[in-house]
């Protein structure tokens, strides 16, 4: 563990905005330990916290509900960890508009369950259990869902954030048509809190759907699995998700998921379960696991699995069936996810020697390139985030690191989480 | 132009002729004329230079010595855009797409195509219709509206309702940067890693650089499609039925609505044969598969029903469907035939505040004199009121301006945007302000200093700077000469 000192006199002048206190155990962001805790409770909050970090020149990491602090790089410093826990509330539904408007801190469950009243939902799946809204941004993750919806970025009509130098700003609205001005949410989801402090985040929403059914069927193998996928895509049965659970060793399974209303759903899941074949089987309830990442949880930074993100073209899914496949042996891989979509999670055992696990990483990362897309670990140990590049090649770094040039001149929003050593 | 500015079109050009075959680099000031406006017609500039590279290491290299003599430039795809976003500079080069229209692929197991950015919107449905796919994004444009421009203008159509905008379906860019570099955004997979800088570039409206490949998302063409036709006697009643059908749960592809004044003067134009004394009608178009439209029809039909609908008529071929459609295509060239000249406004409010925004319109209108047709995505709360004037009148342009400003000043007190598919472009970049805040603007700014340092990409465009004598918002005078040839409604 890294820890860090912080002045006296930069610590008295955050602790003039908010709530200040030394760091816990559970405070370190990947082995780091900050120099102290700041919890703000308002955007405006935030903004004195930032800029009284500004003016001592302290590095600054926000902490959602700190379920993929881990994530990324460790920070390469951590001055102020900022809570943003305190910023939990909803500041508007428009029900009729089907559009919510809440703070960054507030969990998405929390979220979900106050339009939920509505018969409306957030159309992102809870794939962390407790992430925050703010840190689901942040971290672009999505689930089974998002073959309909898309993930966060597509969903998100408005924001604020405040950046680095404690400048608050916003961007959208509240409408869900909207092209005045750049995008700035869609340059800010995925951004692992390295461009700006999200603080508040206003959602386009979706009715709940009246029925929903799961059609679940084995696959037989890789190719098998893509054919199935293929089949389902091109129909006309209209998937919510199309998504496949990849053990280690053999076997496999593709399930289905339909949403709609009750006859219409009745009848697609009839199609599908035609196209999966005899094992097909039907269910009101999701499959164990549904929308879960195929990884347990983190905790100790040594005994840590590796998660990773795969993505490619929809017909690279063989190919990336089998990559996972061929490695077992030395390395038993596992794999679930959105195949409809292109995109997978992927989990390396804690303890698989690190050379294993960067060589299963080249492997994988050579066949989603291949195919289109990419393989990004998301978390590991400390020494397999010290052997394995995280991101890969990345053709557009050098703008990319502009933008962060521009937004944190000088890189004291988490610094070193992000590609490149952004 | 001053003398530098005279000697770096001159090395541009010389640049350009090494690369393309003359025809191509265009000096003559007759030619240079044709391009001298977009679909906004009021604003022209002639260009100083315009270029139609053929590839995309020509327009980088083009752009490249535009970077080094310090000339502005400006992309044009079909000059169809609604702000002024392609409107060209005095000093610049206005770079053209015409000339890169390939469709590189087009595959069905991975539903994307890769389009160069001169490709004509429809021409990717067109060839992705036979393998039981098309791309969803519609404006109404799409028959000469082109895919580049699509993307800088984030564009919508009828359809986005249910399938949202060009931003939703670009997976991937090949950028050229204002410096003359040639990199790519995002990739044929979604979720590429780093900053979503492909996010914020489309819908910048030509201001980060110029798009030279785009790979699209391709959608599964439904099974099932169902138009309707819906009389109301008022617009408040067609608004409630609207949100009624969106609270119901059903999401339809499509929503539009006409009010009076807007259906008198399509019916004149093109005999759609409307419901007679109608103050509204819905045009409702429900797609997916076969058992859900059907089930989701009928709640619609109750749904208008009990909203007031004294007539519901149901398209029962494609040629029924067609002349509903047409109706309301032709609304926009249609009120051009009742006025002499008209500002259209694209202003988006959230859809539960339509009755009351409508009210205060006719309002405007009526304490004004000035007549407002309305006639706009009701589903999405986009609203494209056409204020109609005489300019022939004295004082009739400047009284039209002042509504259709009081008009987007009533989006934003509702929260709502200035734009919701035609781009700020010239036209409202005045209106920014009172939008954003000026921190908001400083921000985004932050990302145009990022890509474009030294703001030569499409300058002028998008942020407010101060307007020039003479310059007023959105005016129209008499059809555009696409819709004359007949190419384009506007929607
Ligand atoms: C009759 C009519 C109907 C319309 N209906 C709709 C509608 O329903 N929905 C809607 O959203 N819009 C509509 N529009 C507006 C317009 O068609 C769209 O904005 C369209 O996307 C513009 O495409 P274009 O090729 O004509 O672009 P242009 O007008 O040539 O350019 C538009 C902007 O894009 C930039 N640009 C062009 N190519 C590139 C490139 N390769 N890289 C980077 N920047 C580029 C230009 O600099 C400019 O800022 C309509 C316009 C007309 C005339």
């Amino acid at each position: 563990m890294t820890s860090t000192d912080v002045a006296d006199a930069a610590r008295r002048a955050v602790a003039e905005t908010c709530e200040v206190r030394d760091p816990e155990p559970l405070d370190g962001v990947d082995g780091v330990v900050p120099g102290l805790v700041a919890r703000p409770t308002s955007t405006q909050g935030v903004a004195a916290v930032l800029r009284a970090a500004a003016a001592h020149r302290l590095t600054v990491v926000p902490r959602g509900r700190g379920t993929k602090l881990s994530w990324g790089r460790p920070p390469t410093s951590a001055d102020v960890l900022l809570d943003l826990g305190g910023l939990d509330r909803l500041l508007d539904h428009a029900a009729g508009d089907l559009i919510v408007a809440v703070e960054a801190g507030m969990s998405l469950a929390d979220l979900q369950q106050q339009v939920a009243d509505a018969g409306q939902r957030l159309c992102v799946d809870e794939t962390v259990p407790g992430a925050s809204v703010g840190g689901t941004l942040a971290a672009n993750t999505s689930g089974p869902r998002r073959l309909v919806a898309g993930t966060v970025r597509d969903l998100l009509i408005g924001i604020t954030v405040v950046r680095a130098d404690g400048v608050v700003a916003k961007a959208g609205g509240r409408v869900v048509k909207n092209v005045a001005g750049y995008d700035l949410g869609k340059l800010m989801v995925g951004s692992f809190g390295t461009l700006a402090v999200v603080t508040e985040a206003t959602f386009r929403l979706h009715p709940v759907p009246a029925a929903r059914r799961w059609v679940t069927a084995p696959v037989e193998d890789a190719r098998h699995a893509q054919r199935l996928a293929q089949e389902v895509i091109h129909s006309q049965s209209v998937p919510a998700a199309v998504e496949i659970d990849w053990p280690p060793a053999a076997g496999g399974v593709l399930t289905v998921l339909l949403e709609g209303r009750a006859a219409g759903v009745e009848a697609r899941a009839a199609t599908v379960r035609g196209l999966l074949g005899d094992f097909a089987t039907e269910s009101d309830e999701p499959p164990a696991g549904w929308s879960g990442y195929p990884w347990g949880s983190s905790g100790d930074p040594a005994e840590r699995p590796t998660a990773l993100k795969l993505t490619f073209v929809l017909s690279g899914l063989a190919a990336v069936l089998t990559a996972a496949r061929e490695l077992v042996g030395d390395v038993p891989i596992t794999l679930s996810g959105s195949v409809g979509a292109g995109v997978v999670q992927a989990a390396i055992p804690a303890g698989t020697p690190v050379e294993a696990v960067a060589s299963a990483v080249a492997r994988l990362r050579e066949t989603c390139s291949r195919h289109g897309g990419s393989a990004v670990v998301l978390d590991g140990s400390a020494a397999v985030k010290q052997a394995v590049d995280l991101w890969g090649p990345l053709p557009a770094l050098d703008l990319m690191r502009r933008v962060k040039d521009q937004f944190d001149p000088d890189h004291r929003l988490s610094p070193g989480r992000f590609v490149g050593g952004i | 132009m001053t003398s530098t500015d005279r000697a770096g079109i001159a090395a541009v050009a010389r640049r350009a002729a090494e690369l393309l075959p003359d025809a191509d680099v265009i000096t003559d000031r007759a030619r240079l004329r044709t391009y001298e406006c977009d679909g906004l017609t009021h604003y022209r500039v002639t260009p100083a230079l315009v270029v139609v590279p053929e590839t995309a290491t020509q327009l980088a290299a083009i752009v490249a010595a535009c970077a080094e003599h310090g000339v502005p430039f400006v992309a044009r795809g079909s000059g169809t855009g609604l702000s002024g976003g392609a409107l060209p500079h005095a000093d610049g080069v206005l770079v053209v797409t015409s000339r890169m229209r390939a469709i590189r692929e087009v595959r069905r197991e991975d539903q994307r195509a890769v389009v160069e950015p001169g490709v004509i919107n429809l021409d990717v449905t067109r060839a992705a219709t036979p393998l039981g796919y098309y791309y969803a994004p519609d404006p109404s444009s799409q028959q000469v509206c082109s895919i580049g421009g699509n993307l800088a203008e984030n564009s919508g159509g009828a359809h986005c309702l249910k399938y949202g905008f060009t931003a939703n379906h670009v997976l991937a860019a090949d950028l050229v940067t204002p410096d003359g570099d040639l990199v790519t955004l995002g990739g044929a997979a979604p979720d590429s890693p780093g900053y979503d800088l492909l996010g914020a570039v489309i819908g910048s409206e030509g201001t980060l650089g110029i798009a030279t490949s785009v790979t699209l998302r391709l959608t599964r063409l439904p099974e099932e499609v169902r138009t309707v036709l819906v009389g109301f006697e008022s617009t408040d009643q067609a608004g409630a039925a609207t949100s009624a059908i969106i609270a119901a749960g059903v999401l339809p592809a499509a929503i539009e609505m006409m009010d009076a004044l807007a259906i008198e003067a399509a019916e004149a134009a093109v005999q759609c044969n409307y419901p007679a004394g109608a103050g509204a009608v819905l045009v409702i178009e429900l797609d997916g598969a076969a058992d859900e439209v059907a089930q989701e029809y009928d709640e619609v039909e109750r749904l208008c029903r009990d909203h007031g609908a004294f007539e519901q008529r149901l398209a029962t071929d494609p040629a029924d469907r067609a002349l509903i459609w047409k109706g309301r295509k032709s609304a926009f060239a249609a009120v051009g035939r009742i006025s002499p000249d008209y500002i259209v406004q694209d202003g988006v409010i959230p859809r539960t505040a339509l009755p009351e925004v409508l009210h205060a319109i006719a309002e405007l209108s009526s304490s004004s004199g000035v007549r407002v047709a309305n006639v706009f995505h009701a589903g999405d709360g986009n609203l494209h009121p056409l204020v109609l004037f005489d300019d022939a009148v004295e004082g009739a342009g400047a009284a039209a301006e002042e509504v259709s400003g009081a008009i987007l000043d009533l989006c934003i007190q509702h929260g709502g945007s200035i734009t919701g598919e035609h781009g700020v472009g010239v036209d409202k970049s005045a209106y920014m302000p009172r939008m954003y805040s000026e921190e908001d603007l400083d921000t985004m700014q932050l990302v145009r200093c990022a890509f474009d340092p030294h703001g030569i990409s499409n300058p002028g465009k998008v942020f407010p700077t101060p307007r020039l004598c003479g310059e007023v918002p959105g005016r129209h005078k008499g059809p555009h000469p696409l819709q004359e040839a007949g190419l384009a409604e506007v929607f």
